[in-house]
């Protein structure tokens, strides 16, 4: 179809991109089924083992193993669950909310833009880790409560970009026509103007997805996010960080795990964005 | 007039091809053209959009837009071939030896720099004059352009100028180092009638004045006879015919040919006034915040019967559908539809009203959602207002689509899948679709070529004999008043200056202005616009009865 005709000429970066996401999905889906040991088993001694110590005693451990002892590849694999799974429920939640409201103040304009819009700008106002880690501490680190607070900031960016889209769209005859057709405001912005902002709201989502991916990893680092002995890369950087001095590699494998998603999910949107490939709109 | 042609042409141009690089394979935009300009002549190149003649007015420059390639043939320019020639020399000649006058003034002069600023920048960087003798040169040629206040009006900014003013600084920066050849693209089209005779006469001066060769490029005839020695016809980037101008105009040889006047041709038969009137405005008054565009307007649209809403951007022509609309509410005055107060807001009218009331925009491509299909676009306001569905829905979208002569495959297309013209049938059937009372045109065939544009009107004119629709048609243009109206509304700063039947306001107008608008738009007559400087030239002219 032509999704697969699209992914044949591909560019070599969007394969590369699209090959680096699909393993990530892999290891999410089946992670019990990939991973060697369980999540929070302790195998070994701590910051032990590893591809470059063939030596080492104790059991094979590709990645060898963590500051309690746990093995570090399986631990990466189970991470990857809750690492990835969080920053995209968490991104669904902002986009469905900031595109909403964003959707609402272009299209009904006046007293309810203001309204929105000023609001959005006093929670901007608040640097973004601050709020956070202010929200998170008052009401505890609970999931729910990271999420929320998470895509509320989240929202606030989404929502400017919709309004501004969907300003332009506002502004053209056709939409002019709904309204002296008598469309209420639900269908104008769901019908008339929602399928015309889609490409640019999808490009936004996987660039939101990996600031939100880093944001998570980032309370996770300093002791809001995920709680142990939840897996999770962000506090597997932290909680590691000190084998750093001592020479051990074992906390860049975290590092690299978030940054190589990041690339790969940015590779696959340069390619989405450049010709709207799998993304079924053209205009 | 051109009587030398002995000699080396000017500019030769042989077997061009140009091809732009699209999605897929290369398409040929320009297909073999041969053509051969003289020094001091006229050509007038003349087609519907898409023909290629902007693409072969550039070419004369040695230019293609991005996105294009020379892909055959030779340009001579005194006997140079420009396509040999390194990017470096064409570029010197640009400016110098041919010049380029572009089709919008205020989109092409840069808003942060004065005008004599830019006027000079080709003479004193290109063709190495002084600054000051540049600058001499420039005031001099905006006197003769019949710029106001030609000394200083340079020190100004391109925003305190209006369009037609622009537009003959552009042609003194184009004259100012006296080039052979100046490519004309387009230079009136965005301009009103009567702005655009004060240009044409101004073109035309200056290029007999210096004896420069012109490529003067258009989609008007009238327009192109006034100026040009010589016509070519072009479509689909290939030329259809091409003749001396009155050779032309009196015998053209190509039934494509003959369909450029087709728009000119139609005549309305007058409708007979039943007396009722479906739409009355009574001393409507409207603004944009505190800009008032409309003054006490009244008029009154008879049932089945077609009124022109005729005058000049800005004259408040726009404004007043919209108000009739419900898309701005009127400040003062009142509304009526078949004798009932329309309320200003939309909102306050029921879905009844709006129904009976239905407005086509200018640009069928702004005016369909592109993510809708044919289908969804007609079927809505028949779900919407008739609670169609199912079959009965179907049939009546298939009664429709014949309506407005299209073939009912197209319903599941997308709209970038149809032509300017299938759009704006569409739009009609949407519009239709509503079952309304009376139909607001505004300006439905201004974006379309003339050919087409003769197809929608006749379209309309059976469509109104048909179902019996009231219209209130927006329009400048003059032929298209003759083709549809029954009745002629004058508009001007917001007040309407005269109105009565069509033909008593066309051939006996009573206003001066109307006069002035009328004696503006010109004939598919090579004598005209002489004799109408003549006329003016008389004291007492139409300008100074204003």
């Amino acid at each position: 179809m032509t999704g697969i005709a699209a992914l044949r000429t591909a560019p070599l970066s969007a394969r590369i991109g699209l090959a680096i996401v699909a393993t990530y999905l892999f290891c999410l889906l089946f992670a019990p089924l990939v991973a060697p040991y369980g999540e929070t088993e302790i195998v070994g001694g701590p910051w032990a083992g590893g591809f470059w110590d063939p030596a080492a005693e104790g059991p094979a451990t590709l990645l060898g193993t963590d500051h309690l002892g746990r093995d570090v590849l399986s631990r990466l694999i189970y991470g990857a669950r809750n690492s990835i799974m969080l920053a995209l429920l968490t991104t669904t939640l902002s986009f469905l909310t900031g595109t909403t409201l964003g959707l609402l103040a272009a299209v009904r304009g006046g007293l309810i833009d203001q309204a929105l819009s000023r609001l959005v700008d006093l929670v901007m106002a608040f640097p973004t880790l601050i709020f956070a880690l202010l929200v998170l501490a008052v009401a505890g680190s609970t999931l729910p409560v990271l999420i929320g607070v998470i895509a509320l900031l989240d929202a606030t960016r989404v929502f400017r970009i919709a309004r501004a889209v969907a300003m332009d769209v506002a502004a053209q005859d056709f939409v002019e026509v709904a309204r002296l057709r008598g469309e209420g405001t639900g269908w104008i912005m769901r019908r008339e103007i929602l399928p015309n902002i889609v490409v640019p709201l999808a490009t936004e989502f996987g660039l939101r997805f990996c600031f939100v991916f880093l944001f998570i990893a980032t309370l996770s680092f300093i002791g809001l996010g995920i709680q142990p002995p939840t897996a999770d890369w962000g506090s597997m950087v932290r909680e590691n960080a000190a084998a750093i001095s001592f020479g051990i590699l074992m906390p860049l494998f975290p590092a690299g795990a978030i940054a190589l998603l990041t690339i790969g999910i940015n590779l696959v949107i340069d390619w989405a964005a450049a010709g709207n490939h799998g993304l079924s709109d053209e205009r | 007039m051109l009587t030398e042609t002995g000699g080396v042409p000017l500019l030769v141009m042989r077997d061009l091809v140009i091809e732009a690089s699209g999605a897929g394979r290369p398409q040929r935009i320009v297909d073999g053209i041969d053509l051969e300009l003289h020094a001091g002549e006229v050509l007038g190149l003349i087609g519907e959009s898409g023909a290629g003649k902007s693409t072969i007015g550039l070419a004369a420059l040695g230019y293609v837009r991005p996105g294009c390639r020379f892909a055959g043939g030779t340009i001579h320019f005194n006997g140079q071939n420009l396509l040999d020639l390194p990017p470096q020399h064409r570029r010197a000649l640009r400016g110098t030896r041919i010049a380029y006058v572009a089709q919008s003034a205020t989109a092409s002069f840069n808003p942060a720099h004065r005008l004599i600023d830019q006027a000079v920048e080709t003479a004193t960087r290109q063709a190495g004059m002084g600054r000051r003798q540049a600058e001499q040169e420039a005031r001099e040629l905006f006197a003769r352009l019949a710029l106001p206040d030609p000394d200083r009006i340079g020190e100004r900014f391109p925003h305190e100028l209006s369009g037609g003013q622009l537009q003959r600084v552009m042609i003194a920066m184009a004259m100012i180092c006296r080039p052979d050849l100046i490519v004309f693209d387009e230079p009136t089209t965005a301009l009103d009638v009567t702005t655009q005779v004060e240009i044409l006469a101004c073109v035309r001066d200056v290029v007999e004045a210096f004896g420069t060769a012109a490529i003067y490029i258009t989609h008007d005839l009238a327009v192109v006879t006034q100026l040009a020695h010589r016509i070519v016809v072009l479509r689909h980037g290939r030329i259809v015919e091409e003749a001396p101008t009155r050779a032309m105009l009196a015998a053209p040889r190509e039934t494509y040919t003959r369909s450029l006047w087709a728009v000119r041709k139609i005549r309305k038969a007058p409708e007979p006034d039943h007396g009722a009137a479906l739409l009355e405005l009574a001393g409507v008054g409207a603004s944009y915040g505190s800009v008032p565009v409309l003054r006490d307007v009244s008029l009154t649209v008879g049932k089945g019967r077609t009124v022109a809403l005729v005058g000049e951007s800005g004259s408040g022509k726009s404004t007043l559908a919209r108000v009739v609309a419900g898309l701005l509410p009127p400040t003062a005055g009142r509304v009526l539809l078949q004798g009932g107060g329309l309320p200003g807001r939309l909102r306050d009218r029921s879905r009844d009203e709006l129904r009976r009331v239905q407005l086509i925009h200018q640009s069928p491509d702004a005016a369909l959602n592109p993510h809708h299909s044919i289908r969804e676009t007609i079927g809505r306001p028949l779900q919407l207002y008739n609670g169609l569905k199912g079959a009965a829905r179907a049939a009546r979208l298939y009664e429709l689509m014949a309506l407005v002569e299209l073939k009912p495959e197209l319903l599941d297309r997308l709209p970038n899948a149809l032509s300017g013209g299938q759009k704006q049938r569409v739009c009609i059937a949407r519009a239709l679709a509503a079952d309304p009372e009376l139909l607001i045109c505004d300006e439905v065939t201004s974006a379309l070529d003339q050919v087409v544009q003769a197809d929608i009107l006749a379209m309309l004119q059976r469509l109104q004999k048909e179902l019996g629709l009231s219209c209130l048609f927006i329009t400048h243009d003059i032929a298209t008043v003759r083709a549809i109206a029954d009745e002629v509304v004058v508009m001007r700063h917001g007040a309407v200056v005269e109105s009565g039947p069509r033909d008593t306001v066309l051939e006996a107008p009573s206003d001066a202005y109307t006069r002035l608008l009328l004696s503006c738009v010109p004939d598919v007559d090579p004598d005209w616009l002489t004799r109408l400087l003549q006329q003016r030239a008389i004291p007492g002219d139409m300008h100074d009865a204003l």
